[in-house]
């Protein structure tokens, strides 16, 4: 390997940690210092203002249910994009990776537009059977999914494709049917490709915030979430109770991140 | 979530295509109607509804929507500042992927670790975080808050570890062979970066920006907090979309989402041409 000189070396060191610093470590360092300011106080305020607490449930349910969904959804496509062929698979293929650059915003707006109960395509029909989509739980949790959709079929289907179907061939040659080939072999050998994409899906639904803000109407102590309630404890100067929910939620994704980091080299696929 | 962007469009060469792929017989065929049908509810007819909805307000009001002075200036301001972003991205993420690949020092696995906080954070925390930097009470006496390099600061956080882990995992694979001839022959260290080096990397820097550009288009949460929103000033696409929801008028929220869909479409087929390039030359 060609070496780079040493002076600019130091260069791109100093550079690149500056920056990294200034734009991240820094302000990072300084919200959890300004949470834990007064000792355990800004928690202890936040955890009994019953509307932070109703919140906290609230995520906890959305993206729990988010979370089941991607992953049953996650890995049966993931099993059919690998494993078989049928039309319109490359722009299947495709199309799922869509929501991962789609704005939250416009997540929020294609769901309120489809599912309101006053004019929407779907939204009319479900709310003549009685099933209130937007402005209640089912709406905010289709959103969560949305935003989530592409990621743990992003970190199967490379696993599927490295790891091969000679081993499923020959569980079923022995006898073996679909459902005792899955469970035997398949899911053993994708074990931890869907365990970082669950745990990888289950950090960025905790922190969804555009998309929730449309479809759930923020309505205190109903379908409000954690997130919704930083921005609007912050904006009504409760900056005490702002910064302990945001770095509760921080405190989840960044731990979220860091468990996929640990157990990722010891991966062998 | 660095796994996010890994996988665009670096590791692909050397992945193994499975020797077989079958007809779909009863279950799979099954499970496809299944998963195409909640795939359809939840987002082709969704995403089908803003466009549809767009198109039914005629041209005229798409026209009147997208030229109204504030919509104008928040698109204007959203992709002047998602380029300046990018461009910056391009730059520090290369110059941040050499130093985490070609460089020992002690701590470089803590910069490992702080190149995904920003994916990990949940956008309106990332807004709170620069806010406590940045913003009024700043201890560096920097208050941008409520201005337009607001937009910017907010945006090279979110946007940061895109370039990095597109150009990361290729340039861990890049065989030294090439950069040791040309140096044997005489390359000076910049006439081997650039020519040897560089060329390799141009689709995962390509892949990194594409995302990042994207993500500047598309972004809200990190922005709510930071730049105040003000018309004309520091408003950006996505705000407006929200304004628009919040007035009561859909077909012009539709107008400039679906500009943004089409940004991001784009982005994703980019995306999908650049990785099979690259698969079919390794």
């Amino acid at each position: 390997m060609v070496r780079t000189p040493a002076p600019l070396r130091w260069l791109l060191r100093v550079v690149t940690i500056g920056y990294l610093f200034m734009l991240i470590a820094w302000p990072v360092s300084l919200v959890v210092r300004t949470t834990f300011e007064g000792g355990l106080a800004n928690l202890q305020t936040a955890l009994s203002d019953p509307e932070v607490v109703h919140a906290l449930q609230m995520t906890g349910i959305v993206a729990g249910v988010a979370v089941v969904a991607n992953l049953l959804f996650g890995v049966g496509i993931s099993l059919l994009l690998v494993r078989y062929e049928f039309p319109g698979k490359r722009v299947l293929s495709t199309l799922i990776d869509v929501p991962l650059s789609v704005s939250p915003v416009v997540v929020g707006l294609a769901l309120l537009l489809v599912y309101n109960s006053r004019d929407g395509w779907l939204g009319r029909p479900l709310d003549a059977a009685g099933l209130q989509v937007i402005f209640a739980t089912p709406g905010m949790v289709m959103a969560t999914v949305f935003v989530a959709l592409p990621l743990v079929i992003r970190e199967v289907v490379p696993v599927l494709e490295e790891v091969g179907d000679e081993q499923e061939q020959a569980a079923r040659s022995l006898g073996a049917n679909g459902v005792q080939t899955f469970w035997r072999v398949t899911l053993p050998s994708i074990k931890w490709a869907v365990v970082y994409g669950v745990v990888l899906s289950l950090a960025r639904s905790l922190g969804e915030f555009g998309a929730v803000k449309i479809v759930s109407g923020n309505v205190v102590e109903k379908t409000q979430t954690t997130t919704l309630v930083v921005e609007q404890t912050y904006q009504n100067f409760e900056q005490g109770t702002a910064y302990a929910a945001a770095f509760l939620l921080a405190f989840a994704s960044v731990l979220c991140i860091v468990i996929v980091s640990i157990l990722r080299p010891k991966d062998p696929a | 979530m660095s796994t996010v962007v890994t996988r665009v469009p670096g590791r692909v060469a050397r992945r193994r295509r499975s020797p077989r792929t079958g007809a779909l017989g009863v279950t799979s065929g099954l499970g496809l109607g299944v998963a195409m049908l909640w795939f359809s509810l939840l987002v082709l007819i969704p995403l089908t509804a803003v466009v549809a909805t767009t198109v039914g307000g005629g041209w005229d009001s798409f026209v009147a929507a997208l030229t109204n002075e504030q919509t104008a200036a928040a698109v204007r301001l959203t992709v002047e500042q998602s380029l300046l972003v990018t461009a910056v991205n391009v730059v520090m993420g290369t110059a941040i992927a050499w130093v985490l690949v070609r460089d020992r020092f002690w701590g470089r696995a803590a910069l490992d670790v702080v190149i995904d906080i920003p994916f990990a954070l949940p956008t309106i925390v990332a807004g709170l975080v620069l806010l406590a930097l940045y913003g009024p009470g700043s201890p560096l006496g920097v208050d941008v808050a409520n201005t337009g390099s607001a937009v910017f600061l907010a945006l090279a956080f979110v946007t940061l570890p895109f370039v990095v882990r597109t150009v990361q995992p290729v340039l861990e694979e890049l065989e030294h062979d090439a950069e040791e001839a040309a140096a044997s022959l005489g390359a000076t260290g910049l006439t081997t970066f650039r020519r040897i080096i560089l060329p390799s990397l141009a689709p995962a820097i390509a892949a990194g920006a594409a995302l990042s550009f994207a993500r500047g288009i598309s972004e809200y949460g990190s922005l709510v907090l930071l730049s105040g929103n003000l018309p004309l000033k520091t408003e950006v696409a996505s705000v407006r979309v929200l304004t628009y929801v919040e007035n009561g008028d859909p077909a012009a929220a539709a107008a400039v989402a679906t500009i943004m869909l089409a940004v991001a479409v784009t982005v994703i087929v980019l995306l999908d041409v650049l990785q099979r390039r690259v698969a079919r030359r390794g």
